[in-house]
């Protein structure tokens, strides 16, 4: 269960310790039409293994119907003290929502 | 309760820890790559690497009947119910792994005492009876304590939480369901029913910790959500709970004092021995022993498989390498 992120601690990336195994992001359609979602991590050597471990911790009860991994390396993120400049731009625009404007109520459902 | 007696790490008063603060005053989650205080991430590793301990341990009281499961259904079950311990263990482990601690360093603190799991697992399932009071009273009692937690602030730990109370409850019921049959069985099914409530009684209590409500580090802990009640209420709150069912199977409680309380609302019952607790905890229970060995065992004869896989992994990683 882990957010992803590039200052992931990825202490085994940079310092292998003994023989730990890469850390995979899990990814889980849970079902057809809906997208794919972060549901949490788990190590393993290989993708194919890691999903297979992926069923296995993730989908003991019919949760998914597709599995994506990623390893958690190859993830790139935001930085969280952009976290204010970085969506100034759409705070600013309140009339991107249909609620800035004002409909007569003559007018009917728009 | 499946943590118990996490010691929690003072706060610091810098400009930092004090709009951190007010973050988890407002009910925002902390997610990994947020600023937070040492002491806050240094106790949830405790608190959750602790967690991740007692369902991984967990796995070994009832591991200890699927072989002898009195039929191919009720084995089917108790090895999905295993599973899911294991599961539960694997989202805490990440949660945890997420704060800077590797699964390694947690393994072999588990592995050579530094630390610890729930003192409840270090008592024997010595019949098919056990197998449900485990279920539930000891799952009845962590879920008391999870539930909660997961609106606890730090974001993988909640998440985590989630997930493992949509699946706890099926270990209750179906401990629940165990005793059900037991008790309106034999006389010498309900015995082992009785025998099974008498033994697991107060190890049950004894898993929310003892009192707390007046430990400065539970008030830190709860001040940051990473502790949500105190020890007692939640023990109140379980023990209110399980009575009426334990009437309900005709078994009786192994506390003569319990007795309603109308003036609080809740039943009046007796202390656990705390001396017997902390003998426990200090790793002289009756299986600490056995417990630890066991996993110490199932980590060394893995081994194997483990380097295995890794070199497997590289050698496929380099003819990946090599065919680009």
């Amino acid at each position: 269960m882990s957010s992803v992120g590039n200052e992931y601690p990825q202490s085994k990336v940079e310092t292998p310790k003994r023989s730990e195994w890469p850390l995979w992001e899990v990814f889980i359609r849970g079902q057809h039409g809906m997208n794919h979602r972060h549901v949490g991590s788990l190590h393993a050597v290989d993708a194919e293994m890691a999903i297979k471990n992926a069923r296995d911790v993730y989908t003991r009860r019919n949760e998914g119907v597709s599995i994506w991994v990623v390893e958690a390396h190859h993830i790139a993120a935001s930085s969280p003290s952009d976290k204010g400049p970085f969506y100034e731009p759409a705070e600013s625009k309140i009339y991107r929502h249909p609620t800035f404007f004002d409909i007569p109520d003559d007018v009917g459902a728009m | 309760m499946y943590a118990q007696m996490v010691k929690s790490e003072a706060a610091d008063d810098s400009p930092e820890a004090i709009s951190f603060q007010a973050r988890i005053d407002a009910g925002e989650k902390i997610e990994p790559k947020d600023w937070m205080p040492a002491g806050y991430r240094k106790t949830l590793i405790r608190q959750i690497g602790q967690h991740a301990h007692s369902e991984i341990v967990g796995q070994l009281p009832e591991g200890n009947w699927i072989t002898r499961a009195p039929t191919l259904e009720r084995k089917a079950i108790l090895l999905a119910k295993v599973q899911d311990e294991a599961g539960h263990g694997l989202y805490l482990y990440c949660a945890a792994e997420t704060l800077g601690v590797s699964r390694d360093d947690l393994t072999e603190m588990l592995l050579d005492g530094r630390m610890k799991y729930s003192s409840i697992f270090n008592y024997p399932t010595l019949t098919w009876a056990d197998m449900g009071a485990v279920g539930w009273l000891v799952d009845g009692a962590a879920i008391m304590n999870q539930v909660p937690l997961q609106r606890t602030s730090y974001g993988p730990y909640s998440r985590a939480m989630i997930r493992v109370c949509k699946e706890e409850s099926f270990h209750q019921r179906k401990g629940f369901d165990i005793m059900r049959k037991m008790s309106n069985g034999t006389p010498a099914q309900k015995r082992m029913a009785q025998d099974a409530l008498n033994r697991f009684w107060e190890p049950s209590l004894m898993m929310f910790g003892p009192s707390d409500k007046d430990s400065v580090h539970s008030a830190q802990s709860m001040a940051w959500k990473i502790k949500m009640n105190t020890n007692d209420e939640l023990r109140q709150k379980f023990v209110d709970q399980t009575v009426p069912q334990a009437d309900y199977l005709g078994l009786t409680v192994p506390d003569e004092t319990l007795k309603w309380n109308d003036e609080k609302g809740g039943y009046d019952f007796a202390e656990p021995d705390w001396a017997e607790f902390y003998e426990v905890l200090k790793g002289n229970g009756p299986c600490n022993r056995e417990r630890l060995a066991a996993r110490n065992k199932a980590w060394d004869d893995g081994a194997w498989v483990r380097d295995g896989l890794s070199a497997y992994g590289q050698k496929r990683a380099a003819r990946k390498v090599a065919a680009q």
